[in-house]
């Protein structure tokens, strides 16, 4: 009997720990991102209403939220509000959805869940990796997001990158470029370093935009698991003073 | 007579309310040797109590309205009080209900628990799971993401499949001649009241049956075959309450941990839970490349994508998958063997539900992962993916087909007269 449910165990624990579907596309670098570290939430929400909250809205975002980074409503409202009156109210965008998708031709996705969608790691290499291409209409194109129709919209911050390829123009069959090289043909008002770094702080807002919850839920889920440890000593006594006597 | 026992006589005559806590609980009589699996049917009715209380609470908030259901879902998420934890638990639970209720089912192909006379525990038991399927199937629904949409999408495309009356029937079941707005209202009616009304009735036979018959156990002897000759009460026999009650909550304590360190840590578990896509809002003009069902259906889907379409038809893997489920009904009656127990089966039957077991699993892999992932077979067309989900496919019914050959053929060894402990 326990020779048959270590078999199981076992073979339940071939089963893979990640779904295969990431897999259509390129290799993602790490995200660096620290959720405790509120000065970079700080410095990722500025940049976030600077930069994206322009075209794609946050329409389940609350401006007051932002409080959770240690910022008072005053804060906010000097700061980071630009598109409305109070701090109650959503992020949401004057663009016209219909007019953007005949700009950019599609509609600009919201981006209050995107981190939940993409993951953290995807965002990270998907902002670092545009580069110029002529033959787009925006004139920009993108490694992780071939012929995405979001120009590079922190190009002033990063420069501009070119596409080399190794030994001359060829691609594979799926379209992808083979062994592609971004070079940095102008550099922006930032370092390279320094942009991989506010890129890192506008993802780990995006994070906690995705599930502002989340710093509350781990600390309660520490006190419920130490709760549910020492209920399970009287449980566990409990039940050994009851069968003391079934034999 | 005191005023509290005064009551209880007074409840007692007009309401069996001491006779029936006496055959449930302090007075139904259940073998002293249940071990670690016994501990998932009453988890199982745990869940189902997490369940609807905290869908009643989702309930509160949720909007039923395809303009507004993704946007309610997040709006529990950060404006309702606590609904993020309430929603995570529902989410939880779903999938953990899959969980416990496969190793329940497990628990009776161990030790033969739907072998007579607990053939009906067992079809009330198969009911149940067919009205969790649904129930999980028309809730997957609600959040209104990518996923649930074409998942929703498909599976009404699978009764499409059915000849002559297909198309008439899906547009039955959508309201529509896609999924939308009409779809989703019926279905949270169907999710919020329908099915849980019928799920509550069969949770109530099931254990009805079961307490009419009595419990089987890791032994598979009949307790009820030895009795006191003074008291009549079975010699293997201990009172479900207070023994398994305090049992059962040394079991609950820990279930709750498992449960909450995925509500707390990696509510997502990975996007098996809540998966990636579905954080994307349900958009009809966007086909997902890859639309993969929730982990717990897809040793099934694997099963209809491994049937190979005929006469231009998806119709034979929909009866494929649907046999798959059914023929679980008919377990009692395929097995011949003359013992219940994996303890005192032979070696043929031991085999047989250790290969099946693995089947399931490599099933629900393949399921999980797109046709292609493993590459081709060869130089040829096939991929390797469903060439393996065939054979496994295959394995999985000459478990219950093959079953009343090998059980009957089978070197058992013989059973005790009583539980060993």
């Amino acid at each position: 009997m326990k020779a048959l449910r270590t078999l199981l165990v076992g073979f339940l624990s071939l089963v893979p720990v990640l779904p295969a579907a990431a897999a259509d596309h390129a290799v993602l670098d790490k995200a660096p991102i620290d959720n405790k570290d509120v000065s970079s939430l700080q410095r990722g929400a500025k940049l976030f209403v600077n930069y994206c909250l322009n075209c794609h809205s946050a329409a389940y975002m609350r401006y007051n939220r932002l409080g959770d980074l240690g910022l008072s409503e005053e804060q906010i409202k000097d700061n980071l509000m630009f598109a409305s009156e109070k701090v109650g109210d959503q992020m949401v965008v004057g663009m016209n959805g219909k007019e953007a998708a005949k700009w950019f031709g599609a509609q600009p996705p919201d981006l209050s869940v995107i981190a939940r969608s993409r993951g953290a790691d995807w965002l990270y290499t998907y902002l670092r990796t545009f580069y110029r291409d002529e033959t787009r209409p925006t004139g920009w194109n993108n490694v992780t997001f071939p012929n995405v129709g979001m120009p590079h919209v922190l190009w002033e911050l990063q420069g501009q990158q070119e596409l080399q390829h190794e030994g001359g123009d060829q691609k594979t069959e799926h379209g992808a470029h083979a062994a592609p090289k971004l070079v940095l043909a102008q550099p922006g008002s930032l370092g390279s370093k320094e942009y991989d770094a506010a890129v890192a702080d506008l993802v780990n807002y995006l994070v906690f935009q995705g599930e502002p919850a989340r710093a509350k839920r781990v600390q309660i889920g520490i006190m419920t698991l130490l709760f549910l440890g020492i209920l399970f000593i009287p449980a566990y006594a409990l039940k050994k003073d009851y069968w003391k006597d079934v034999h | 007579m005191s005023k509290t026992a005064a009551l209880l006589q007074w409840i007692d005559d007009r309401f069996p309310l001491t006779s029936t806590y006496k055959a449930h609980l302090s007075e139904y009589y259940a073998p002293k040797n249940f071990n670690f699996w016994y501990f998932f049917g009453s988890l199982a009715l745990l869940v189902l109590v997490i369940q609807i209380l905290s869908g009643i609470f989702l309930t509160m908030h949720y909007k039923p309205d395809a303009s507004s259901a993704f946007g309610s879902v997040e709006y529990i998420m950060r404006d309702v009080p606590w609904g993020w934890l309430v929603r995570y638990i529902h989410s939880t639970g779903a999938s953990m209900f899959f969980v416990v209720v496969y190793l329940h089912m497990f628990r009776g192909l161990l030790y033969g628990s739907y072998r007579k006379p607990r053939e009906l525990i067992w079809i009330f038991g198969m009911l149940i799971y067919l009205c969790l399927m649904a129930e999980a199937f028309f809730g997957y629904l609600l959040p209104w993401g990518q996923m649930s949409y074409w998942g929703a999408q498909v599976i009404v495309n699978l009764f499409g499949a059915v000849p002559f009356v297909g198309e008439d029937l899906a547009v039955w079941i959508r309201g529509d001649y896609v999924v939308s707005d009409a779809t989703l209202n019926r279905f949270f009616a169907f999710h919020v009241i329908a099915i849980p009304l019928v799920l509550l009735g069969l949770v109530a036979a099931h254990l009805v049956a079961l307490h009419e018959v009595g419990s089987n156990n890791p032994d598979g002897v009949e307790i009820k075959k030895k009795k006191d000759p003074k008291t009549g009460i079975p010699l293997d026999g201990i009172p479900f309450h207070p023994y398994y009650t305090v049992k059962d909550i040394v079991g609950v304590v820990v279930f709750l941990m498992v449960f909450s360190i995925i509500v707390f840590f990696l509510p997502e578990v990975g996007g098996y839970f809540l998966e990636d896509n579905n954080f994307i809002p349900a958009d009809p003009m966007k086909t997902p490349p890859h639309i993969a069902p929730v982990w717990y259906f897809t040793p099934y889907y694997a099963m209809l994508r491994a049937v190979p379409s005929m006469f231009g038809s998806q119709f034979p893997g929909v009866v494929v998958m649907g046999a798959a489920v059914v023929i679980f009904f008919l377990l009692p009656w395929l097995d011949r063997g003359k013992v219940k127990s994996i303890r005192y089966r032979g070696p043929k039957f031991k085999a047989a539900l250790v290969v099946f077991s693995v089947s399931f699993v490599i099933l629900g892999w393949l399921g999980v992962n797109p046709t292609d992932f493993l590459g081709k077979v060869g130089s040829s067309d096939l991929d390797t993916a469903t060439l393996l989900a065939r054979i496994f496919t295959v394995v999985y019914f000459l478990f219950f087909l093959a079953m009343p050959w090998y059980t009957a053929s089978d070197k058992e060894k013989p059973e005790p007269d009583r539980v060993t402990g």
